[in-house]
């Protein structure tokens, strides 16, 4: 809108010409009192539009006090911090046009800290929603969302290649609807770990250790389709209900116990998202499901290596979870678990959440690096062999920003089942 | 300018096609219908010229239970109508198309009509021309590029040709255009815009004409077989680049 706010000064004062007071003359200036003013008279049209969407109620509860400031990722690589979103706000400028509403990764750490309880990560999605609902989307994020819409997942691969990483696994995967039988583990496999190459590891990692582990596990196969909770956050709300609606149809085909996820982000979605919309289950991330089996792994191997870990914002501060990856972690033989400066609540965002994963060139234009680059180097800092992670965003993420960092060969980036994979199955073929 | 998007639905190939047990057409329970990408350049040059000359953009596709969300789509995108031209499942003959759209054109006002160049179920390219006949109007296909002169009573179109050679002509309004690519990608239609249509708006059904019988019949289909591979070249970087260049000196593709 670029509104400028209409400023208005009207100086008034009142003095009296002779006035002694105890002997003392302070006539003219000496007394001088100004009258109650205006210093600026702010139209509050953006502000009042913004806090009319659902969810964005809580911005003007803002008193710029800063605090979300430090501790927002984004500020410490350009110049964002929800307080400055906020301010912008309150000059007259609602946001649709402005490169800043799209750089929140929706990570929490600002709310985690705000006295006042902004909340940005309800926030930014109402905001962007109206964004979108206008077109007013990146590109690069409109091609990841009509991936998504077209074929289930952001990569744009077929359904059919959702299964890809079984072949010549040397345990089974059972499908559910080829075993048409009720199971104890529904595992949903997620997106980046189906499709990415990377992924692919960590998924025959877990097949294998749920093998090994004897517990009773299938997956959806090509029924599988993306959990929907990035584009929630970027603002495509009805992409989100689509998917949850597909899946939510696809759950209720099955019988189940615990559904177990490998994507923070989609454990967010089914705990906290598809409840609303009538899907309601036993979520566990992979890690909550394995920590009760840390007695019954039989380590054949070791993994002789100093490991810190990144603690995934969405298992993280949004879901409370910090415990069972770095249990699983030391229980591994040979694992020397090391922590980053920021860890568990204060653990820093990689960049990927809140649509962030399909933003990278409209962050480029605005940070002087990526968040991920700046999280390695805290890895590196810490003198760790390995940055364990336990989302499937963050491998591509992290060992990119380990090469784009210089630190290609120092440092290396591997999920956490993996590490447990390779202590349990030490000659298996990765 | 009233412009009008003449559109069919194909076959998504990101999902395995099967052929059915009568050999002659595909298993209707293994196919997911999309929009024609071809039309969809279609719509987008339409609505392209809208955004820049004002005036109007109506989709018109043909009838089916599946082609009511790529419609809705058409609205989200910035159409200002959409509307459902017969009913027709599965594949359709482009004569039998073209009969349809022509009889719901007829009592239309319009003056520019934008239709995918060709549709990738039968690659067949001829609802464009056959439809400017039957309405009597001229047709440009393999289009690239449409630009509408100042008194908005004809266009200049660029017709591409194969090694990038590419043909320009004048053409006299009302016109059918067999779009190839639009001036830019599609854009996207967000999918709570298209929601909220579903639950706000319906689509008009016009009647089509009497089925045609003309055209293509389909005796057998088959699934294509796989010929020679790719050669993959191995080797280190060092290895790869002589291997690649020894390649093309061969072929004759690099000065000696």
């Amino acid at each position: 809108m670029g509104m400028e706010p209409n400023t208005k000064k009207i100086d008034g004062y009142v003095e009296r010409d002779n006035v002694v007071i105890d002997g003392m003359d302070i006539s003219g200036h000496w007394n001088r009192m100004l009258e109650p003013r205006w210093l600026q008279d702010y139209s509050t049209d953006a502000m009042d539009w913004v806090t009319s969407l659902k969810g964005a109620e809580s911005l003007s509860w803002c008193y710029q006090c800063a605090k979300c400031v430090p501790v927002c990722p984004v500020e410490h690589v350009g110049s964002y911090g929800p307080r400055k979103l906020v301010r912008k706000v309150q000059l007259g400028n609602n946001l649709m046009e402005d490169p800043d509403l799209w750089l929140c990764t929706s990570c929490a750490a600002c709310l985690r800290v705000c006295p006042k309880a902004v909340d940005m990560i309800q926030i930014m999605p109402a905001l962007r929603e109206q964004a979108v609902l206008e077109g007013k989307i990146p590109d690069e994020l409109a091609d990841a969302f009509s991936s998504m819409e077209q074929h289930g997942n952001p990569l744009g691969q077929p359904a059919r290649k959702r299964v890809a990483w079984t072949k010549g696994l040397d345990v089974d995967v059972p499908i559910l609807s080829k075993i048409q039988k009720p199971v104890d583990v529904l595992w949903y496999v997620s997106d980046y770990t189906s499709y990415h190459p990377r992924g692919h590891d960590a998924a025959r990692a877990m097949a294998r250790v749920l093998t090994t582990l004897g517990i009773d596990f299938a997956i959806l196969g090509q029924e599988e389709k993306c959990d929907g909770d990035s584009p929630r956050a970027a603002g495509e709300r009805g992409l989100f209900e689509m998917l949850a609606e597909q899946n939510i149809e696809t759950f209720e085909k099955y019988e189940f116990d615990k559904l177990v996820v490998m994507d923070p982000h989609a454990y967010n979605a089914f705990k906290n998202h598809y409840p609303k919309m009538g899907g309601e289950y036993n979520v566990l991330h992979y890690t909550q499901l394995l920590v009760d089996y840390i007695d019954k792994m039989e380590f054949k191997g070791s993994v002789d290596a100093t490991v810190t870990y990144h603690d995934p914002c969405y298992l993280g501060r949004h879901n409370g979870e910090y415990d069972a990856p770095r249990k699983l972690l030391e229980a591994i033989p040979g694992v020397k678990l090391t922590e980053m400066p920021h860890y568990k609540a204060t653990g820093f965002c990689c960049g990927g959440g809140g649509g962030g994963m399909w933003l990278d060139g409209l962050a480029a234009d605005h940070q002087s690096e990526r968040l991920s680059e700046r999280r390695v180097r805290e890895a590196v800092g810490t003198g760790a062999d390995v940055l364990s992670v336990a989302c499937p965003y963050e491998p591509s993420r992290f060992e990119d920003a380990v090469k784009s960092t210089g630190n290609a060969g120092s440092l290396d980036v591997l999920d956490i089942i993996e590490l447990i994979d390779r202590a349990m199955h030490p000659d298996a073929e990765a | 300018m009233k412009i009008l998007v003449v559109m069919k639905q194909v076959p998504d190939l990101a999902d395995e096609l099967e052929i059915s047990d009568d050999g002659n057409s595909l298993d209707p329970d293994a196919v997911t219908w999309v929009l024609n990408e071809f039309d969809d350049h279609a719509l987008e040059e339409a609505l392209q010229l809208k955004d820049a000359l004002g005036g109007s953009v109506a989709a018109l596709a043909l009838g089916s239970e599946a082609v009511d969300k790529a419609l809705f789509t058409a609205l989200a995108k910035g159409a200002d109508e959409a509307k459902k031209v017969g009913e027709f499942e599965g594949g359709v003959s482009s004569h039998v198309a073209a009969e349809a759209f022509a009889a719901a054109i007829g009592g239309m006002e319009y003056d520019l009509i934008l239709t995918g160049v060709q549709a990738i179920d039968d690659l067949d390219g001829q609802v464009g021309p056959l439809l400017a006949t039957k309405l009597e109007i001229p047709h440009v296909s393999v289009v690239t590029h449409v630009e509408v002169s100042g008194d908005a009573k004809s266009v200049t179109v660029h017709q591409e040709y194969a090694g990038g050679v590419l043909a320009e002509f004048e053409v006299d309004l009302p016109a059918v255009l067999g779009i190839q690519a639009a001036r830019a990608t599609p854009r996207y239609a967000p999918v709570s815009r298209v929601r909220q249509l579903q639950k706000e708006a319906s689509l008009e059904t016009i009647d089509g004409a009497p089925s045609g019988t003309s055209g293509l019949e389909v005796e057998r289909l088959f699934v294509p077989e796989t010929g020679g591979h790719a050669e993959m070249i191995e080797g280190d970087e060092d290895e790869a680049a002589e291997k690649i260049v020894n390649i093309l000196e061969e072929r004759g593709l690099l000065p000696k």
